[in-house]
Order: structure tokens, then sequence, then C-alpha cells
């Protein structure tokens, strides 16, 4: 009799629990979309950086791939990150873990500029 | 080609409309000359390159190649070793031997081991006496240049810059290539420009000057990165000399100006070609029908005459004989 009422009883906490647990995800979950642009993954072709500005929230991870027939790279202005030259297909990765602005550019076609707005 | 320009001295000595002309021409295989501001300009195939010698007198000749990019395997030309060397074979039948070779960078596609590797072993080909090099952005990917200078800049100072003269002409390196800024051109930076200044100071004027750096140091098109942010500093070193050449590449097409005493030539690639100023999304490399491709890659030869001011450079395409 008692395991039973206990079984029932944890269950039930179990249940409620899960339920809070959930309502809370999907809070961050929605939260996080908001902030969360189309696509995470910026592209590199004829010479541009597409798209040229993007906006994330914290701790999201940008990868760049280059589609370009030459090879270009991926340095941030104050140098918190610096690729090494991507070919064709080659992507690069960073997980951008602070709030601010980082501007980049490409070092081997300078002229190439783009920025990843961290919220 | 048969057709001929006749000369037509201006105030200043030089036929601007043939000289355009002519431009239309180069990587067609017209031999256009500019001996002392008279514009000359013949077909050069096989059967005429005797004529050619015969006319084009010098006290010497030198040639420049540019942006080989071995490695590169993309539709703009699958095999760029085998135009680079058609392009040693189109060298080694100049009407008159040059007594040494500018390759004005991007030597290779990535800065790799085999890829310079590779151009060495084609170039030994090149009948000459010694090869000069300066560095493209492609060569010094990685590691700010160290392979490169490792290979060929073991008598340069800094990033790869040096100087040497030959029979009375100054020929100066310049590394362009080098610690680009966001947003920026090519960059030559203050410790070049300091060497440079005080390379040239005790010339005298009238020594013919010749420079030769990979990015064009004049604005070809800045939207395109075409140009070099501190050039003009270089040049106004340069402010007063009779005769000053500059020879650069990166653009991967003939294109020229000339501004006083200074003549600005960019050089064919042996490699692929590149669209002209905007005319294409970016300044990649294009793609050409297979039977243009040898019309639109080429070499450059220049011959020096003494007394005259200008130094007399033409281009040729690796089309026709």
């Amino acid at each position: 009799m008692k395991r039973r009422t206990l079984g029932i009883g944890f269950c039930a906490a179990l249940l409620v629990g899960s339920a809070l647990v959930a309502a809370m995800s999907s809070a961050r979950l929605a939260q996080g979309a908001a902030d969360q642009p189309a696509a995470t993954s910026i592209t590199i072709d004829n010479f541009s950086f597409t798209p040229k500005e993007i906006t994330i929230a914290k701790g999201t991870t940008v990868t760049w791939v280059n589609h370009d027939d030459v090879p270009h790279t991926v340095v941030s202005a104050d140098k918190k990150f610096k690729s090494k030259a991507l070919d064709t297909d080659d992507t690069f990765s960073f997980t951008f873990t602070d709030a601010g602005t980082y501007g980049y550019f490409c070092s081997v076609h300078p002229i190439m500029t783009g920025k990843v707005i961290v919220r | 080609m048969e057709d001929t320009i006749k000369e037509n001295l201006n105030p200043d000595g030089i036929d601007r409309r043939g000289f355009l002309k002519c431009m239309a021409w180069a990587g067609t295989g017209t031999l256009c000359v500019m001996q002392g501001g008279v514009l000359k300009s013949f077909a050069f195939s096989g059967t005429n390159e005797r004529d050619a010698s015969s006319i084009v007198k010098g006290d010497f000749a030198f040639a420049q190649i540019s942006d080989s990019h071995i490695g590169f395997n993309k539709a703009a030309n699958p095999d760029v070793t085998a135009t680079l060397r058609e392009a040693i074979a189109k060298l080694n039948a100049l009407p008159r031997r040059p007594e040494f070779v500018l390759h004005t960078g991007d030597l290779t596609q990535l800065s790799k081991d085999d890829e310079f590797d590779a151009l060495d072993q084609s170039l030994k080909a090149v009948r000459t006496d010694r090869i000069f090099y300066v560095p493209g952005e492609h060569d010094v990917l990685n590691d700010n240049g160290a392979q490169y200078r490792e290979r060929y800049g073991k008598d340069a100072k800094g990033d790869g810059w040096h100087s040497f003269d030959y029979k009375g002409v100054h020929f100066v390196g310049l590394v362009n290539v080098m610690n680009l800024k966001a947003g920026g051109l090519g960059s030559l930076g203050q410790e070049q420009l300091k060497w440079l200044e005080s390379d040239v100071k005790g010339l005298k004027h009238s020594t013919p000057v010749v420079v030769f750096a990979h990015i064009p140091l004049w604005a070809v098109y800045p939207e395109w990165g075409w140009g070099t942010d501190d050039s003009e500093q270089a040049l106004s070193y340069l402010k007063g000399f009779g005769s000053v050449t500059v020879l650069n590449g990166h653009i991967h097409q003939v294109m020229q100006k000339v501004e006083g005493n200074v003549t600005f030539h960019a050089a064919m690639s042996t490699a692929f070609p590149q669209p002209a100023p905007g005319q294409g999304p970016s300044p990649g490399p294009m793609k050409v029908p297979d039977d243009k491709l040898r019309s639109v890659l080429g070499i450059t030869n220049v011959d020096f005459v003494r007394g005259k001011h200008t130094l007399a450079v033409v281009d040729s395409s690796l089309q026709g004989a």
C-alpha cells in the first residue's frame, strides 16, 4: 500500500517536474530563436561575405564556407579570431561567447569585410 | 594581323589614338613597341620575329611573367603548369634572349611546398641568367611569407624587398601584399618606404628606374582592391627621375598608364584571365571558351634602349607561334 502511494506521488512529482522543465526550456528556446538568425553560416563567394552583417546570441557558433575559386581568410579586425587560408569548400568556425561587435576581413583580399554583432 | 599603325607624332611624341588601338590588340599577338615615344606595331608571329629583332634594338632585354598560380585547377584553367610551360617556350623564342626574368608574384595558388617545387621545376627550362621575384598575396598565406623568403628572398630585406643594378638601370622589387588592413588595398608600409627612400636617394636622376611589385602601384580599380594605399609616397621618391617604369601583375590583364615620366604596366597572367574592371561579379578567375584561353594569357618583353627615356614594353599572348 505504502509503496503504491509513494509510486503515484513520485510519478506525479516527476510529471510536474518535467512539465516545469519543459516549459522553461521552450521559453529559453523561444528567446533564443528571436535572436538567432535564419543561418549561422556565412558564405564566401564572388569576393564577398554573405550575409555581410549578422546578429547572433552569445554562445552561437558561426561557420564560414568558401565557395569561391580562390582562397580567402577570415580575420577579425582586433585579432580575436583568425582562420588559415580557406580553399574552395573549406570551412572555419568560431564560437562567440562574449557580446560585442566583431568586424572582420579577408587578409588576402582586404577589400572584403563583414561584421558579426553578438547580443 | 597585317595592319600597321602610321606614325603620327604629337608634340609630346606619343600617338594617342595609335596607342589606344595598339593596347586593344595587345593579347592577340601584336607587338606594340614604344621607343623614345614613337609607336610602332607589327604582327608577332613566327615569320615576323626576325623583322621584330631588327627593329627592336636595345642595349639589353629582360622579360616579365606573372601570376602563374601553380596549384590552381578550377574551370578557368585546369592545367596552369601547361600554360606556364607554353609561356616559357614563348620566352625562349623571343627575338632577343632576355638577360633575366622578373616574376611579379602569385607564383603559387596556396603557398604550398609542392606548388613552389613544381614552379621551380618548370622555370628550370627558362633560357636566362637569373629570375627575380616579388611575392603575391597567394604566396604568403599562413606563414607571413616565411616559405617564400626562404626560397626566393634570401638576399632581400624585411618582407622580401630588394634592389639591384643592371647595366646602368636600377631595379627595385617591392612587396605590397603583407600586413594588409581591413577594407584597404595593397600596402607597402613605413619600413619599406623608408628603405626605398634611402635606396634611390643617391642615384643620379638620369638613371632609368624599374620598379616591380605584385599589386598595381596605381589605382586601377579600388573597388576590387586593385591599387596600393601608400604608392603615392613611394612614387614621390622617384619624382625627378627621367625614366621610371613600373611593372605589376595581380589583375591578369594588360593595362598601361603613362603619367609624366612614369609608365605603369600590368601584365597578363600565365594561368587564367580576370574580368576587366567592373565587368564581372568579382575580380576572380574568369572562364573563357577553351579556344580563346591562350589569347588572354601571355608574357611581357622589355627592351632597354640606352639614351631613350622610355623602355619598350611589349606584351604577347600565348596564341599563335
